[in-house]
């Protein structure tokens, strides 16, 4: 097999790796892009997608379950529902599939080579890849490292059997009667959420002091609330100690200390993703590591002149969105252009039950960093549209400096709200001020009027509250 | 909160129009009452405007450099309590003309202020008039506060695309000032930097320097320019320079100044030459006057009043000595002392920076060898003094080194003649020469 020379090589075609390469090519960069899987990466194939796929079934299968329960309030009569999970993974596959030919389309369309299969660094400059056809060299001049991140591994609790990552938990085409997730992070809430919608009783288990334990409890209160009402129980402060010998029984050491057998047919373990730094020849090259992650610049170049790293690989926070920023950066930069990272917020969302989105700073971090700040805050119970949708859980937070109201961040849980992270992303990115989210007409009857009340609120002049 | 309006108080003498020199606030200081706003030019003075109430300051309705018309919004400010009124009188009343910062030249003679009159009326009117009270800040006004401050180490706020220009410009925006809401960096001040502040790392070598600044002529350096265009554009000079041996003099004045009272002042060579000047214009009294071109009259005064053209920080002004002829050398080295100082200090009053019938300018160790004097309008004579300088002259047998100084005076052609003009000169020159012939009555 004849040898690639390209200019830029990007390994890993998830967020970070496909966007990097369509933006070369635009630019008119020879571009190759190695994956070993299907391209979309994690994001697209055993990630957000998927997982947004079954908690939106999951949510509608909840809807008609509590409309036919009789304690509805919309007057609305049927009957209770029934799944068939199998249908719903083909449909979510479905959806998978269509966004893996898109991305393949697009890679397409910007003239980037694809090369199927597992890379592995030779030398800085050089790569070879296992394909179906043998094995194929790839010389580039600059290399582009996206291999992302894979969950991480209880050793107490290996993967196998009944001992599930969230990519078998998305593949699940049978409802397990007991769910155990391990983690109370927003994979494992928003997975555990879901089946316990569908039916599943659900237990999580985490080892800190409550749920969510990077967002502050005033954002995760309405997500306990709902986790309590749907009566999943959270053991907080509790350690997986592993199964039991008999089996289908995981040991808990709960926080009094003592130990709890919990009878699980499956056990999600959604402690936390670790960067993919091994099996693509890391160890042929010489970079620096920031903990288990690799170390970057500001211009995501590694400690090697012309190897960049972008995505989970490099990082937290691991979001698709900001390795695809990075990835276009990395194209720019590739093609001659001068940029920087220079992003002011990158938004979180948890699609939980209610979705929670935070940009920015939130309160303490904002004392941390200036003396004096101002918070405005907005329930959706005085939002009309929250009513009509009954969904009056949650409110928005708006956390700005008090000197000159320039605005630090915007939090906000309840439902839907993963939609306004766009309108709160761009007010930071903008520099926005009190004042200019005040003075935006915000449509009504919206949720995102909350965002505006809020800025308000912090004026000291809301008018709704 | 209420709003209270200033406008542009009645600051006397009949005038329509007055001219801003300084803002001494800013949108968003707090000011008390008393606490003085801005400073006002007219033709006759400069003159302070105080708040008359206390509050915080909203908005600013001029530009420095901007004329503006009595009764138009000057300043707005925030104050407590519900009312919203506008003030005129009340500043009025606390009016405080300023005893400095006066014109050089101006209120000399009825002619002259007529005509600068007529010149910052047309200004006004190409001036745009001032926005409504209700407006916000304009641009013009925000370019124009200083600049919200950014401490060490905080990130330029600035959006994306304002992010992208300038890294593509190769700007790094910790060094932009930003004068949008909290300080953000707008296009334009990416603009502005890239036009004017831009800082480039400084090859080795000669580097080519293509910034302009573009400086108001405001004030004091306003009156000069007006009054300078009209002595040259209405008063046909001759300029006439002559050589004078001050050895005699020097000798003169230093043995005056080791011999001197405690009490009296040091002489320099301008009391000799002032009184050189009185005793030349009792023989030449048309040289001594004030021409009124429009009215055809030459007004000869029996007193005579000389300006000295003084440099001062703000710029030229000419105080004067009055009534030299009444002075005897101590007195007029004596007022011509108090002048200077008064006039350095800004402290001179409208009285002694007007009414002079003839001027001398002297730029001491700076004079040169000759200068071209503008004729202080509307006089017709201007003495220049130049530098004292060892030269040597020729005595008939051989060079011998002497004192030397060149006079270069200038002469309203229309009313001096050459000969006239020679034979004044000529007069001087023989006195200074001679000084005992100075002290010697006639």
């Amino acid at each position: 097999m004849r040898d690639i020379s390209c200019k830029l090589l990007v390994i890993g075609a998830g967020p970070g790796g496909y966007v990097c390469a369509i933006r070369a090519g635009q630019l008119g960069i020879d571009t190759v892009i190695v994956e070993a899987r299907k391209t979309g990466g994690t994001c697209l194939n055993v990630g957000c997608i998927p997982s947004k796929a079954l908690i939106h079934a999951a949510e509608e299968y909840d809807r008609i379950a509590d409309l036919a329960s009789g304690r509805n309030t919309l007057g609305i009569r049927t009957t209770k529902p029934e799944i068939d999970l199998s249908r719903t993974v083909a449909w979510k596959d479905a959806i998978v599939g269509r966004l893996n030919n898109g991305v393949s389309g697009l890679l397409k369309r910007a003239k980037v080579k694809m090369v199927q299969g597992q890379a592995r660094f030779r030398d800085g400059k050089t790569v070879e890849v296992e394909t179906e056809t043998g094995r194929q060299v790839i010389r580039a001049e600059t290399v582009v490292i996206a291999t992302g991140s894979a969950p991480v591994e209880l050793p107490s609790l290996p993967f196998g059997d009944a001992v599930i990552s969230s990519t078998e938990a998305l593949a699940l085409t049978e409802l397990p009667e007991r769910l155990v997730v391990v983690g109370g992070g927003y994979i494992g809430l928003e997975l555990g959420t879901a089946f316990a919608k569908l039916g599943a009783k659900v237990t999580v288990v985490e080892a800190q002091a409550r749920i969510l334990p990077q967002y502050d409890a005033e954002l995760t209160r309405p997500v306990s609330r709902r986790l309590q009402a749907l009566g999943i129980d959270v053991m907080t402060g509790a350690k997986a100690k592993g199964l039991a010998k008999a089996g289908g029984t995981l040991l808990v050491e709960a926080e009094s200390g003592s130990e709890v057998s919990l009878a699980a047919d499956r056990i999600l373990v959604t402690v936390g993703r670790k960067p993919v730094t091994q099996g693509w020849g890391m160890e042929e090259l010489v970079l620096d590591r920031d903990g288990p992650f690799i170390r970057i610049d500001e211009t995501c170049q590694t400690s090697m002149r012309g190897l960049y790293a972008i995505g989970d690989v490099t990082g937290e926070p691991m979001l698709a969105h900001r390795a695809m920023a990075q990835g276009e950066m990395v194209a720019e930069i590739v093609a001659g252009h001068r940029r920087v990272w220079d992003k002011r917020a990158i938004p979180a969302v948890c699609f939980t039950d209610p979705e929670i989105v935070a940009v920015g700073l939130g309160p303490e971090e904002a004392r941390r960093a200036v003396s004096d700040v101002r918070i405005g805050h907005f329930p959706f119970s005085a939002n009309g549209r929250a009513m009509t949708k009954v969904g009056e859980e949650g409110f928005v937070r708006v956390v700005a400096r008090a000197d000159n109201h320039l605005v630090l961040g915007i939090q906000a849980v309840g439902h839907g709200v993963s939609e306004l992270s766009a309108a709160f992303g761009l007010a930071l990115e903008m520099g926005a001020r009190l004042e200019d989210i005040a003075g935006t007409i915000h449509a009504h009857p919206t949720q995102g009027e909350a965002f505006q009340e809020a800025s308000l609120g912090a004026l000291g002049h809301a008018l709704h509250a | 909160m209420g709003e209270h309006l200033i406008k542009m108080p009645d600051v006397g003498e009949g005038i329509a129009e007055a001219e801003l020199v300084e803002w001494h606030v800013k949108v968003g200081d707090i000011v008390r009452e008393d606490t003085v706003l801005a400073a006002v030019m007219t033709d006759k003075a400069t003159v302070e405007i105080p708040s008359p109430v206390e509050g915080e300051v909203e908005w600013l309705g001029a530009e420095i450099g901007d004329v503006v018309a009595i009764g138009s919004p000057l300043i707005r400010l925030k104050v407590a309590g519900g009312d919203s009124v506008s003030s005129e009188a009340d500043a009025k009343a606390q009016l405080a003309e300023l005893p400095g910062r006066k014109g050089p030249i101006e209120a000399q003679a009825d002619g002259a202020v007529r005509t600068s009159d007529a010149i910052v009326e047309k200004q006004a009117k190409s001036a745009s008039p001032p926005p409504p009270a209700e407006s916000p800040p304009g641009p013009a006004v925000r370019m124009h506060r200083p600049l919200a401050p950014r401490t060490e180490g905080e990130k330029p706020i600035a959006p994306p695309a304002v992010r992208l220009r300038a890294r593509e410009a190769g700007i790094d925006l910790r060094q932009v000032p930003g004068t949008g809401p909290a300080g953000r960096i707008t296009h334009e001040d990416l603009d502005a930097f890239l036009t004017h502040g831009r800082q480039v790392a400084k090859a080795p070598g000669l580097v080519q320097d293509t910034s302009v600044q573009h400086v108001k002529v405001i004030g004091l350096r306003r009156k000069i320019a007006e009054k300078m265009a009209l002595a040259k554009s209405r008063i046909p000079h001759i300029t006439y320079v002559e050589e004078v041996d001050v050895t005699a003099l020097e000798d003169l004045r230093a043995a005056l100044n080791a011999n001197k009272q405690a009490d009296r002042p040091k002489l320099t060579l301008l009391p000799f030459l002032m009184r050189a000047m009185v005793k030349a214009i009792a023989e030449q009294p048309h040289l001594n006057a004030i021409y009124d071109d429009e009215a055809g009259v030459v007004h000869q005064h029996g007193g005579v009043h000389i300006g000295i053209a003084t440099q001062t920080g703000s710029g030229l002004m000419v105080p004067v000595v009055r009534h030299a002829e009444a002075r005897d050398l101590w007195g007029c080295a004596a007022e011509l002392n108090r002048l200077a100082e008064a006039a350095k200090a800004g402290l001179a009053t409208r009285e002694e920076l007007s009414g002079s019938t003839i001027t001398i300018t002297s730029l001491g160790s700076m004079g040169g060898i000759v200068t071209t004097p503008v004729i202080n309008h509307p006089e017709v004579a201007i003495i220049g003094v130049n530098k004292i300088m060892m030269r040597p002259v020729w005595d008939g047998s051989g060079f011998i080194p002497r004192k030397m100084m060149n006079l270069s005076s200038s002469f309203d052609h229309r009313i001096v003649d050459g000969w006239d003009a020679a034979v004044f000169v000529q007069r001087i020159k023989t006195l200074l020469e001679t000084p005992a012939m100075i002290f010697v009555e006639a």
